[in-house]
């Protein structure tokens, strides 16, 4: 018996040696993880014929949905393993700590190499995504650390042959009007408004418009600074806003509960006239309904005190992994990725707008539409400082439980500055 | 010299004991005792996920105490559980019971009634968003159940199913029960077909109906059954997650929170590792009690 | 003409029977049925057609699913990491179990309840531990790593089932096979194992289904695409924001028929074996 134990002891041992890897050592070859689902075929097609003008092999590995690279992406840099070019796709702190950490390659110098050549051909808010200015509330030192390879913004889109049927000419251009139209709407039968509110960034955003044109920005960040209440009367109004969609019968059944994608479904099946989307959603429609005949504004403001300013920023950022023993060869493939010609493959094959300027000209109407909105876009990237997430959770949440009728806004701006103070004095 | 050889074989014995538990024991050492202890190292500490820890002793443990939100998520997936415990398992019994008989298309049901375990979440979700959605478009009602009870005469029961804090959880534990028969259907099934048909035989020469049958042979002989399928069903239930992210996303405001969603809302949302590890350490110590309260809660009745 | 009633009555009883659990079945039925309704249309048609079975069929969509899928890469490693599972689970947790139950040693009880606590005691945040170990052990990115991970995600179940049927087991058997000149081994695979042949099969139903359809440590512990398993093969379909959802249910189809042959094949075993007298439990 003991014999059989023993042999068996060996051949585990010898197994688990087979298994082992080996050590990276510089060569010819970068790995590239990224998360995005729809762009993976094109990736793959451009890493090929990267290989055929330079010779270098870029390996490139799907790893989605994005919650799970998230996840790949934390432990694969605890255990100093991480792939020469990836993605942070969390809050700009969680990036700010991984530069510390020494995992994010400084790319200003590359950035501004040759006159600022391949800084100035990017947009300057696809590059706010992973830059710090000087004296950041991140400890971080000044500079560009990421690579944009598109950019995105959040906008009203609104379904042109829905919005004739109830006999409106021209998409709103106040809230008011939004308003009256939602009502004109539902008298034809037709549900007003849908968007993606069961995930809390997208609601976190549609607030954020309107908070910024109601009080401006500087009184939104000196919240976040803790010097402005949430009880304050301006965050009130914001937060009557969404009492106002509500009691107007503007927003669709089960709203907060619709997951984006099933939102997206609900817009390209014209069950609704007006949707609160982000522009890869052109993708979406065009698959689904490629005769849906649809336009795109900016939320209509509401307040005439200071502009509306959409969420707009890279929809996408590449990092190189300073540790890489194939930095270099890591940046200029970058570099190629975000030449106009490439940009201009990828926003053909997957419909997105591309973060290279010269590439604008090449992409669709619609996504021209979405691309007007840019100048006046802003993003919690850019921000001098971000409001705390577990204070962010509770205003959420506040939100939600105001278009279910549970609570009313000063309910919840209540319990928000409550956790505000606690989170104050602990320092964070 | 008998003392020493009989020691020594002892000692033998009990290697050759634990060597068949070896294995087992190495690989759990490695991919679960390491993994826990870091578990409830992190727990002591502040952690974003990445970069230096802050140790904090048990504030998060303090603060988890005074958490509503936590403990009215663990009170969410203990309802889930309950009615997974009345209706889902009375529900698998009934049919065992049924396709324990001598009927046609045993095999049929058998096979039949595993499908729903068997499903990817991403069909369950879409199908049951499909008959729960509240919209209508064109003045029909979209989803199949709101337009069936419209259909059939029951307009005022329409409804948004999911969007409503009074309902959504007890829809939730619906769905969770019906993906969840299946599972106790077959191992209850396993057991009724291992009673003796001769204790049948012997009630039936007693005099015995169907229901003293029922009580005196059947109920006492499954007790183990039933406890093994309790068990798993109370903690597959507290641990419900997937089910809620493809029925409510992000979740109604919080009424429909479980514990599992808490923990990964404070690991991605607010990136509090430490206090999502903490979480978890509770967590745990609330489903060993309430498994040990059930074994002993069955050990009481199987003596009566 | 007492007969007669009895007849009828045991007919209405049997027909109520039937209706009974022919509603319920037909519950679980109409998800495999849209699903494999849904494999044979189009995006633009899925969600607009209504009717039960779609006019156009579009054939289509299983072999865009299994070469843009990958899948006979992911196929085949699917199987591998299943049944090598699902070997090393059975062979390990019988033995583990076995010595639980029929051998002493000192620390058994606090071990075993160690194996039992773990199935109660979640490790939602180890995702980090477990990279990392991994990674010292140079295990990350190989089969062999995955493997003996899922090996012991299944372990405190197998050994708890394992243990109460070993428990149940008559001692003349092993007396038996100890006559016959077997040591403890020889009793492990002659005489525990085949007594526990329905334990076996739940445990390889539960198993095969639980390696099957894992996601998230795959994900994790992998790098290489073509040492993935199916389920990631299926993620192609699931775009970050566009879904495609015919070609998608075309290889959910396709995944789902595997484990459906598995189990049409393991539970004949469960109550055959059981009838001999033991209860499970």
């Amino acid at each position: 018996m003991f014999k059989i134990k023993l042999k068996l002891c060996s051949c585990l041992i010898l197994v688990f040696m087979a298994g082992c890897t080996q050590a990276p050592k510089p060569s010819n070859k970068i790995l590239l993880w990224h998360w995005m689902t729809d762009r993976n075929d094109t990736f793959l097609k451009l890493a090929q014929q990267y290989q055929k003008e330079t010779g270098i092999q870029v390996t490139v590995e799907l790893f989605a949905p994005s919650d799970s690279y998230s996840q790949k992406i934390i432990a694969a840099a605890q255990a100093s393993v991480l792939p020469d070019i990836y993605g942070i796709l969390d809050k700009k702190t969680i990036a700010s700590d991984f530069i510390q950490a020494g995992f994010v390659a400084d790319l200003t110098g590359d950035m501004q190499a040759n006159g600022e050549a391949w800084e100035n051909s990017l947009f300057d808010k696809a590059l706010a995504d992973k830059r710090f200015d000087t004296n950041n509330t991140y400890g971080v030192k000044a500079g560009i650390y990421g690579v944009p390879i598109d950019v995105s913004n959040e906008q009203m889109i609104y379904n042109k042959k829905l919005l004739s049927k109830a006999g409106i000419k021209t998409p709103p251009l106040t809230f008011d009007e939004f308003i009256k139209d939602a009502q004109a709407l539902r008298r034809v039968g037709v549900t007003p408004f849908v968007s993606g509110w069961g995930e809390l960034w997208l609601l976190d955003c549609f607030a954020s418009n309107y908070a910024f044109n109601i009080m401006g920005e500087e009184k939104v960040f000196d919240t976040f600074r803790g010097k402005v209440k949430y009880t304050d009367p301006d965050w009130i109004k914001v937060l009557n806003v969404f009492v106002e969609l509500r009691d107007k019968g503007v927003l669709i059944d089960g709203i907060v509960t619709k997951g984006n994608k099933y939102s997206e479904q609900d817009f390209a099946l014209e069950r609704a006239a007006f949707a609160f989307n982000g522009s890869w959603c052109v993708n979406v429609y065009h698959d689904m309904n490629p005769d849906l005949d649809y336009g795109v504004i900016p939320p209509p403001p509401i307040s005439t005190a200071y502009p509306l300013k959409i969420w707009g920023s890279a929809g996408s950022t590449f990092v190189v992994n300073a540790a890489s023993p194939n930095k270099d060869k890591a940046i200029a493939f970058l570099k190629w990725l975000t030449a106009a010609q490439q940009q201009a493959v990828l926003a053909r094959e997957t419909n997105n707008l591309p973060s290279n300027k010269e590439a604008l000209s090449t992409i669709s109407p619609i996504l021209g539409e979405f691309a007007k909105g840019m100048d006046q876009s802003t993003h919690p990237n850019m921000w001098p400082l971000n409001e705390d997430p577990s204070v962010s959770e509770v205003f959420d949440r506040g939100i939600q439980a105001i278009i279910i009728g549970e609570k009313t806004p000063e309910q919840v701006a209540q319990e928000v500055q409550i956790i505000k103070d606690r989170q104050m004095a602990k320092g964070n | 010299m008998n003392t020493k050889s009989k020691i020594s074989g002892l000692l033998k014995d009990n290697i050759e004991n634990f060597l068949f538990v070896l294995p087992a024991f190495a690989i759990f050492c490695v991919f679960y005792i390491y993994p826990f202890t870091n578990m409830i190292y992190i727990s002591f500490q502040d952690w974003i996920g990445i970069g230096p820890m802050h140790f904090v002793g048990l504030q998060n443990y303090k603060e988890l105490m005074g958490d509503k939100l936590w403990w009215d998520s663990i009170w969410h997936a203990g309802y889930i559980t309950l009615f997974a415990l009345c209706f889902q398992n009375p529900l698998a019994f009934a049919l065992a019971l049924a396709c324990d008989r001598e009927i046609r298309l045993k095999r049929f049901y058998r096979v039949v009634f595993f499908i729903a375990p068997v499903l990817s979440e991403v069909v369950v979700g879409l199908i049951w968003n499909w008959i729960l959605n509240p919209e209508t478009q064109n003045g029909q009602h979209i989803g199949l159940l709101n337009h069936f009870l419209y259909a059939s005469g029951f307009p005022q029961l329409v409804h948004d199913w999911l969007g409503d804090p009074k309902t959504a959880l007890t829809t939730i534990a619906i769905v969770n029960s019906w993906k969840g028969f299946g599972w106790g259907f077959i191992i209850l099934l396993a057991g009724l077909q291992t009673i003796d048909k001769q204790l049948y035989e012997a009630a039936k020469i007693d005099g015995a109906g169907a229901w003293k049958t029922f009580t005196n042979v059947t109920i006492p002989m499954m007790l183990p059954v039933i406890l093994v399928v309790m068990i798993l069903t109370i903690l597959g239930c507290m641990q419900v997650f997937v089910l809620i992210l493809t029925l409510v996303n992000e979740g109604l405001v919080n009424h429909t929170d479980v514990p599992v969603t808490r923990i990964f809302s404070a690991m991605q949302n607010t990136n509090r590792f430490g206090y999502a590890c903490a979480e978890a350490v509770v967590f745990g110590i609330i489903l060993v009690s309430i498994s040990f309260l059930t074994k002993k809660l069955s050990d009481k009745a199987k003596q009566a | 003409m007492k007969t007669n009633r009895y007849f009828l009555w045991g007919m209405a009883k049997s027909t109520l029977i039937h209706i009974f659990l022919m509603t319920v079945a037909l519950t679980c039925l109409f998800p495999l049925f849209w699903m494999i309704r849904c494999a044979f249309m189009t995006n633009a048609t899925v969600f607009v057609d209504q009717s039960l079975i779609p006019h156009h069929l579009n054939f289509g969509n299983f072999a865009i699913a299994w070469t843009k899928g990958n899948f006979a890469v992911f196929f085949l490693n699917s199987v591998i990491y299943t049944v090598s599972v699902v070997t090393g689970i059975v062979f390990i947790s019988s033995l583990a179990a076995y010595s639980f139950s029929r051998l002493k040693f000192p620390g058994k009880n606090i071990i075993f309840y160690m194996f039992v606590g773990a199935m109660m005691i979640p490790l939602p945040g180890s995702f980090v531990a477990l990279f990392v170990l991994m990674t010292k052990l140079h295990l990350i990115n190989t089969r062999f790593g995955y493997i003996l991970c899922m090996i012991n995600v299944g372990l405190s179940m197998s050994i708890l089932i394992f243990k109460t049927f070993f428990d149940k087991m008559p001692h003349e058997l092993e007396d038996a096979a100890r006559i016959d000149g077997c040591g403890k081994f020889g009793i492990w695979w002659n005489m525990a194992m085949p007594f526990a042949r329905p334990a076996i099969a739940v445990i390889v139903i539960f198993n095969s289904l639980n390696v099957w359809n894992e996601y998230i440590l795959s994900t994790l512990l992998l790098g290489d695409s073509n040492l993935m398993p199916l389920q990631r093969g299926l993620v192609v379909f699931q775009g970050a924001n566009s879904t495609d959802y015919p070609v998608l249910m075309a290889g959910l189809t396709m995944a789902a028929i595997p484990i459906i042959m598995v189990y049409l094949f393991m539970q004949k075993h469960i109550v055959k074996g059981l009838s001999s007298g033991e209860v499970l439990g």
